[in-house]
């Protein structure tokens, strides 16, 4: 159980997707003008990154890694380099499907999220959970709450971030610095004061 | 825009529509991978050549693609793509893919692909296609290696590996600064960065959400 609580805090804190490894940039400096938006866009990086990374997980586990297929009498096939394109299938698969289902079960989320949930397939902290499970051979446990872990240190993020844009927004700012390049020295910022919780060894 | 020749199609995003700088385009990684040159040219390399090859083969079945499926098109091109770009440095370039670690495979995701193929390649010929993929990639280029300058040069003193100015720790006079080595010195340098394109390019400044009003009451002083 420890183990796994601080699984979750070193994903939220000290590997923050956004702040320490820049994944889902271009979403997090495009859409954390309003704080709204910003928590919409977070919540569904949540649920999704809590969905795609386990079951990446197991299609990695089982199929995928070297010798994984012997239970189908091929011990010696390595499908790993098929990785990348299976995990953007199954990306792009579930975040389909989620339109789907909650456009009929629960609309008023779906409508709620919006046109968020398909930017979600192309959002790089998406695929970068799924490569960095790869990488550090999770099992299916600590893939489902690295997950959600990673999902809410993002969400976190941007849904600072958005707070303090929308104050900036009545600061003097240069001209030349107006708009993208502010943020970027705010989200610089930020990220150092992130940088302060990665002494934290648990 | 089906008027640009070849030319305009090659070098306008270079400076002039810079993919980082003012299409939001591209940002995950321009970020990570900047701690060394060496790294930051083997992946500028690899995104150049994907956004190219992406960009010509989209262009080329773009009238056969449903428009209801055509992202996840893309997709499946762009990531085969990758994997041979993948593959290939790990066979030939292994220090280096590991040093890249996630950050290769992530090219999938990079925004200037699947926007250039998107906003380009859908609606254009295969060789404009093509160009505007190399135009873009070197676009994406120019901004990394001048981050990846700054923060090689004056984080460890050198370039390419070579030192240049020689650290204290191994007996010269340079004092590194080891904030360039850290994750935040790249939104700095991009943001200065961006500041520096503005000034030459006024054209690109941002409007302001909210206008400051003037001073009118003088009793403060």
């Amino acid at each position: 159980m420890e183990h796994y609580i601080s699984l979750l805090i070193k994903a939220i804190f000290v590997e923050n997707m956004a702040l320490a490894f820049f994944l889902g940039m271009c979403t997090f400096l495009a859409i954390s003008k309003k704080i709204e938006a910003a928590t919409g866009l977070g919540i569904a990086v949540v649920v999704v990154l809590t969905l795609t990374v386990p079951v990446n997980n197991l299609i990695y586990n089982n199929i995928l890694r070297e010798g994984a297929l012997s239970w189908a009498g091929l011990p010696n096939t390595d499908l790993s380099f098929l990785g990348l394109i299976t995990y953007i299938g199954v990306i792009a698969a579930i975040v389909q499907i989620m339109e789907m289902v909650l456009d009929k079960y629960i609309p008023a989320l779906y409508a709620a999220l919006g046109v968020f949930l398909p930017l979600i397939t192309v959002n790089c902290a998406i695929l970068g959970a799924a490569l960095f499970m790869v990488e550090r051979d999770y099992t299916f446990g600590e893939s489902v709450v690295y997950g959600f872990g990673a999902g809410v240190g993002w969400a976190l993020a941007i849904v600072a971030l958005a707070g303090i844009r929308e104050k900036l927004k009545y600061s003097d700012v240069p001209e030349g610095l107006r708009g993208l390049g502010i943020t970027f020295i705010t989200v610089g910022l930020m990220s150092l004061g992130f940088m302060s919780f990665s002494g934290i060894s648990l | 825009m089906s008027e640009m020749t070849a030319k305009q199609v090659l070098f306008e995003p270079i400076f002039s529509n810079n993919p980082i700088g003012l299409q939001i385009l591209g940002i995950c990684s321009a970020l990570a991978v900047t701690t060394s040159m060496n790294v930051t040219i083997v992946m500028c390399l690899s995104v150049i050549a994907v956004t190219a090859f992406s960009n010509l083969a989209v262009s080329l079945v773009r009238a056969q693609i449903p428009n209801s499926i055509r992202i996840i098109a893309q997709m499946t091109i762009i990531a085969s793509l990758v994997i041979v770009v993948d593959q290939l440095l790990k066979a030939y370039a292994y220090e280096v893919s590991k040093q890249l670690s996630v950050f290769v495979g992530l090219i999938i995701t990079n925004c200037i692909v699947m926007g250039r193929a998107e906003g380009f390649a859908m609606k254009n010929g295969p060789w404009l296609s093509f160009l505007d993929g190399i135009g873009n990639g070197m676009g994406y280029s120019v901004m990394l290696l001048f981050v990846a300058f700054f923060r090689e040069l004056l984080g460890a003193g050198s370039l390419f590996g070579v030192t240049l100015m020689v650290p204290v720790s191994q007996g010269g006079w340079y004092v590194p600064n080891g904030l360039l080595l850290l994750p935040p010195s790249a939104f700095f340098i991009i943001g200065l960065a961006i500041w520096a394109l503005r000034a030459w390019k006024p054209e690109q400044v941002e409007e302001a959400d909210f206008k400051m009003s003037r001073h009118t009451h003088k009793e403060a002083f």
